[in-house]
């Protein structure tokens, strides 16, 4: 097997005092699309903030493209080629959509152009020039995800995509997924809705209070059904 | 005449309004883009503007340049030196509460008026409008000074010059986008500390270019900056703490008004920013143009 794009062992963070991370290990290979599953409050997002270096506090070893992530400076990780998409999509008020679409630098050739974004979201070109906040929930995710595209980043860190949307823009996000993972995006999804995340993940990991506690292929998911359904509640 | 004033008298102290109001304006702009972004009342803005209308004398003394130069040079030191001051002592402070901002601005104030005041004692020192602005214009209904045209003039074009870079430029965005969630915006690859080291001295250079500009207005004196600035910080206030487009209007307005009560009722001509602002601060807390009204 090829070595992982992004590697974490042993990954330890606190928010202030409270330590939201005990030691997580996970990889996650090149073109590969994998799913952290988990309750609300178990960590997810405390995973995605650290490899981003948005919580500083943390200890262990993160790697991405065999480079150190834990001594880089927050602004030189979107330069070594990784996209964050955050839960709370992150639009900006006073930026319109051009400009919230424009923002993220380019950090690597192989972006997407703005015609080949506008064809995978046709709704954002047509309000190319609203306020940024002003579009629906689901085109605000669109234009979250849409930014990142543009810069040639390998891999993205998405942050429950899905949350609080419609079932037809679910659909339409998974379809975008199918094609960026189609194009040899590498993804790395944190999702509560794995009946969304089936679709599209190549391997889960289930996380429970700050750790890794299972991992298997999509293959395996049906004979897990019932673990999941106790874990993640559904 | 007008509401039984003399015609002249009046067009003359809304013009002296109008000038107060093009540097409230100004100092105000600058004070918002750097509130904006690094989230710190930047108390050393009047004796930035006092920095600045020094180094325009002190070309002319030292080395015999002349205003024109000057109009460039005194915002380029203002600014420079107002970027190493982020760089080495505030920007240690950002993740601190913004108090120990507020404190630290206010100190360097004190020690930027006392260098000067130890040096140049408190008497103003005279600088010269250029030969090119002397003299004045009879615009048939009032006697305009020419340099008070001009100061009203680039006062409108700066403030103009500064809204637009923030609103249509890609670096604009970024500063806007900065002012909102300065962490995605670093986590996008933008190098955020930079970017705030620019915004303080884009700030500073500002209130440098406000300070040559009212050299020869006012004289170059060391307390010039705190006396102005403690009505800037009305405006502010009035404006809405952070609004760009909020400072530069009340700017104008609140010169004016100034102006006017000048007329109508000299002894209120000192008070009546502060009688606004606190009608402002009852009404809208947040000010005219302040989010969260």
């Amino acid at each position: 097997m090829s070595e992982p794009l992004l590697a974490l062992r042993g990954l330890n963070a606190w928010y202030g005092e409270g330590h939201a991370l005990h030691g997580v290990d996970l990889d996650v290979f090149p073109g590969e699309t994998v799913t952290l599953l988990g309750r609300n409050g178990v960590g997810k997002t405390t995973t995605l903030r650290a490899i981003m270096g948005l919580i500083r506090k943390r200890t262990g070893t993160t790697t991405f493209g065999g480079r150190d992530l834990m001594h880089m400076p927050l602004h030189h990780v979107a330069r070594a080629g990784l996209g964050f998409v955050p839960e709370e999509r992150g639009i900006f008020s006073t930026l319109s959509v051009d400009e919230n679409l424009n923002l993220p630098p380019v950090v690597a050739p192989g972006g997407m152009s703005l015609d080949e974004i506008f064809t995978l979201f046709p709704n954002l070109k047509t309000r190319r020039n609203s306020q940024g906040t002003k579009l629906s929930g689901g085109e605000q995710q669109m234009l979250a995800m849409a930014r990142m595209l543009r810069t040639g980043v390998k891999m993205l860190l998405l942050d429950e995509p899905t949350e609080g949307l419609a079932p037809v823009i679910v659909q339409r996000i998974g379809e975008v997924l199918a094609e960026l993972k189609a194009r040899g995006m590498t993804i790395l999804l944190v999702e509560q809705n794995f009946r969304f995340a089936r679709r599209i993940a190549d391997r889960f990991y289930l996380m429970e209070h700050g750790k890794i506690t299972a991992s298997f292929p999509v293959g395996e998911l049906d004979q897990r059904m019932a673990l999941l359904g106790e874990v993640l509640g559904v | 005449m007008i509401f039984g004033i003399p015609l002249q008298a009046f067009l003359g102290q809304l013009l002296v309004g109008l000038i107060n109001g093009s540097f409230y304006a100004m100092l105000s702009l600058g004070l918002a883009v750097i509130f904006g972004m690094l989230k710190i009342i930047n108390f050393a803005h009047g004796a930035q503007y006092m920095f600045g209308a020094f180094v325009g004398f002190l070309l002319l003394q030292w080395l015999n340049i002349g205003y024109w130069p000057a109009l460039v040079l005194a915002p380029l030191v203002v600014g420079v030196v107002g970027m190493v001051v982020e760089r080495t002592m505030l920007s240690r402070l950002y993740s601190l509460d913004p108090l120990y901002g507020l404190l630290f601005t206010f100190g360097l104030a004190l020690v930027i008026e006392g260098v000067f005041r130890y040096c140049y004692g408190v008497s103003g020192q005279p600088y010269a409008a250029p030969d090119a602005l002397s003299g004045g214009t009879n615009l048939g209904f009032m006697f305009l000074p020419n340099y008070r045209g001009w100061v009203v003039v680039s006062s409108l074009v700066v403030c103009l010059g500064t809204w637009l870079a923030i609103e249509k430029t890609k670096l604009g965005a970024y500063l806007r986008a900065a002012t909102e969630n300065p962490k995605l915006v670093q986590a996008f690859g933008v190098n955020v500390p930079v970017l705030l080291t620019l915004t303080y001295g884009l700030g500073s250079a500002l209130a440098g270019l406000a300070g040559i500009l009212a050299a020869p207005v006012y004289q170059v004196s060391p307390l010039m900056g705190s006396d102005l600035i403690i009505v800037v910080f009305a405006v502010v206030v009035v404006g809405g703490m952070g609004s760009i487009l909020g400072a530069v209007i009340t700017g104008y307005v609140l010169g004016l008004a100034e102006g006017l009560t000048k007329v109508f009722y000299p002894e209120a001509s000192n008070i009546v920013v502060f009688v606004i602002m606190a009608i402002v601060l009852l009404v809208r807390p947040a000010g005219l143009f302040g989010k969260d009204a």
